[in-house]
């Protein structure tokens, strides 16, 4: 055996824990379906660099760890999105054709460079109803999976996963759904990001043309202020179950990697 | 396509090359450049009026916008090609373009620039101006003049809110390219020049929406009633005109109910008048 040697199975599972310590230090990033299509809430207090985009007209991104790493993903996405839609027709741009493509390279990325991407994206499709909505996530070995209801990723994503289960009912009115996503991402005993630090977007199946649309400014602020108020109510009387540990780490400790996504 | 070990930290695809630039039409002229109109080989002879042909278009600005309005007809040669073609495009929530000439190709550069468009707001995360949308086109109309030549001539009007101004601003061209700013209204096709006679007399500054509509479609009954080529308004088979209104709420194409009624108070005043409205000598 050469001096130095490393085996494969070696290899492939360094590899996935660097990724996976770099994806677990950023927050967390949720996507779920609403009412009228799917929402995306990360909280970011970075104007300029996004972790939620549109890719195309019913197709929306959402990525958490190294910026750079998803930005080119993201970009490469808007690219292979408009390209078919110019070549065949726009009706013809599918999230599961730009899964594919993502998987791919990913997978490639995971094999054959020694550093893999941190990254964990979601490519999500809304569509005429929400049977024909689809939600995929990406892992940052090319693994796809199709997810239904709600995706937690990044930071403590069980734990966040966890907790928007509680919260989550299919067809959520807007604000509540926005209002579960909050209670999903912050730290039980925790302090709720304020408005301008969320960065918030809906895929709206009742919009013309482009169905994908940002939140923010005084609109946001209405549906946070609307979502806590009914919230208040109807779980008044289950918050003293609620275990309280105010003890616990912030949801995102500040690495020692400037991933340019956290701020 | 080169080894993938070329690209960017390892990216299998060429697509994710980044060119350096956010414009969609480069892309596609590095990526697939024979999907771009104007890049085919030229043609043995001109093609002259064997393919349809689009014609009028008019727009004028309105108070607080614009609005777009252009006839049905497609014609080749003394041929009409078709009855009910759509020569007014939406290209974002803000703009519109209209097309005269080549039917077929105007149609694909309308596609092409609606997708330019998109693509650069989607990779930068901002709108662009209306003027770098006005130059765009006029990149886009250039790099077919070597069609133009060859017959396929194409020359858009293109109409856009701009938020700077609170208002609508239009930009003419011609097969070189452009953009020439219009002031208050213009109009482009074969029935431009009897449109633009109408518009002269017709167009109010700061009118309303609807009079400014009425005002574009007593323009295009003029074009269609001195040009062959320019269809009017089609009563038995309820064919209007499109019309699209830009204002700070978004892009609206008026549905045919609502072009419908404005047609029928343009025919109305027509049964009594036939040469329209007339304007007042002092």
């Amino acid at each position: 055996m050469p001096f130095g040697y490393v085996s494969p199975e070696q290899q492939m599972r360094d590899k996935a824990d660097y990724a996976r310590k770099g994806i677990a230090r950023g927050r967390s990033v949720v996507v779920l379906q609403y009412e009228h299509g799917i929402l995306f809430v990360a909280p970011n207090p970075s104007r300029a660099l996004h972790k939620i985009s549109e890719i195309y007209d019913r197709i929306g991104f959402a990525a958490v760890g190294r910026y750079n790493e998803f930005e080119a993903l993201r970009l490469g996405g808007i690219r292979y999105a408009d390209i078919n839609g110019y070549n065949y027709a726009r009706d013809d741009v599918t999230a599961r054709g730009l899964a594919n493509l993502y998987a791919q390279n990913l997978g490639q990325i995971f094999t054959e460079s020694p550093k893999p991407f941190e990254v964990e994206i979601v490519v999500a499709e809304v569509g005429d109803s929400s049977e024909e909505d689809h939600i995929y996530r990406l892992t940052f070995d090319g693994s796809v999976f199709d997810e239904t209801g709600l995706v937690a990723m990044g930071g403590q994503a069980e734990a966040v996963a966890g907790r928007l289960k509680e919260r989550y009912s299919e067809g959520l009115p807007l604000a509540e759904a926005l209002e579960a996503a909050l209670f999903a991402l912050t730290e039980p005993g925790g302090e709720r990001s304020p408005a301008s630090q969320l960065e918030v977007a809906v895929l709206d199946r009742n919009r013309p043309h482009r169905k994908f649309l940002r939140l923010n400014g005084p609109r946001l602020e209405r549906l946070l202020a609307e979502g806590a108020g009914g919230a208040t109510q109807e779980t008044a009387p289950e918050a003293p179950g609620t275990p309280q540990t105010p003890d616990l780490p912030p949801t995102a400790p500040e690495g020692d990697l400037d991933t340019g996504s956290n701020g | 396509m080169g080894s993938h070990r070329d690209l960017p930290a390892g990216m299998v695809n060429h697509i994710f090359t980044n060119s350096g630039i956010s414009s969609f039409t480069e892309f596609v002229g590095s990526y697939a450049p024979d999907l771009l109109p104007g890049r085919n080989e030229t043609l043995a002879t001109p093609v002259g009026d064997h393919v349809p042909h689009a014609t009028t278009i008019v727009a004028a600005t309105c108070a607080g916008g614009v609005v777009m309005a252009g006839d049905r007809r497609a014609t080749s040669g003394n041929i009409i090609s078709q009855r009910d073609m759509e020569k007014v495009f939406r290209t974002d929530d803000y703009s519109c373009m209209g097309i005269a000439g080549a039917a077929s190709t105007g149609i694909e550069m309308a596609r092409l620039y609606r997708v330019e468009l998109e693509h650069y707001e989607k990779m930068e995360g901002r709108t662009l101006s209306v003027a770098g949308k006005a130059n765009r086109l006029a990149t886009m109309i250039r790099g077919n003049l070597g069609m133009a030549m060859q017959g396929l001539v194409v020359v858009p009007l293109f109409a856009a809110y701009d938020p700077e101004v609170d208002g609508g601003r239009i930009f003419g061209y011609d097969v070189g390219g452009g953009p020439y700013e219009q002031q208050q209204y213009h109009s482009i096709g074969s029935g431009s020049i009897f449109a633009r006679g109408s518009l002269k007399k017709l167009y109010r500054e700061n009118a309303s929406p609807e009079e400014i509509i009425l005002v574009l479609i007593n323009a295009l009954y003029d074009a269609a009633d001195d040009d062959s080529a320019t269809g009017g308004p089609d009563v038995t088979r309820r064919i209007w005109p499109v019309v699209a209104q830009i204002t700070a709420d978004g892009f609206h194409r008026l549905s045919d109910e609502e072009v419908g009624g404005h047609v029928q108070t343009v025919l109305e005043t027509r049964m009594s008048s036939p040469d329209g409205p007339v304007a007042p000598l002092r």
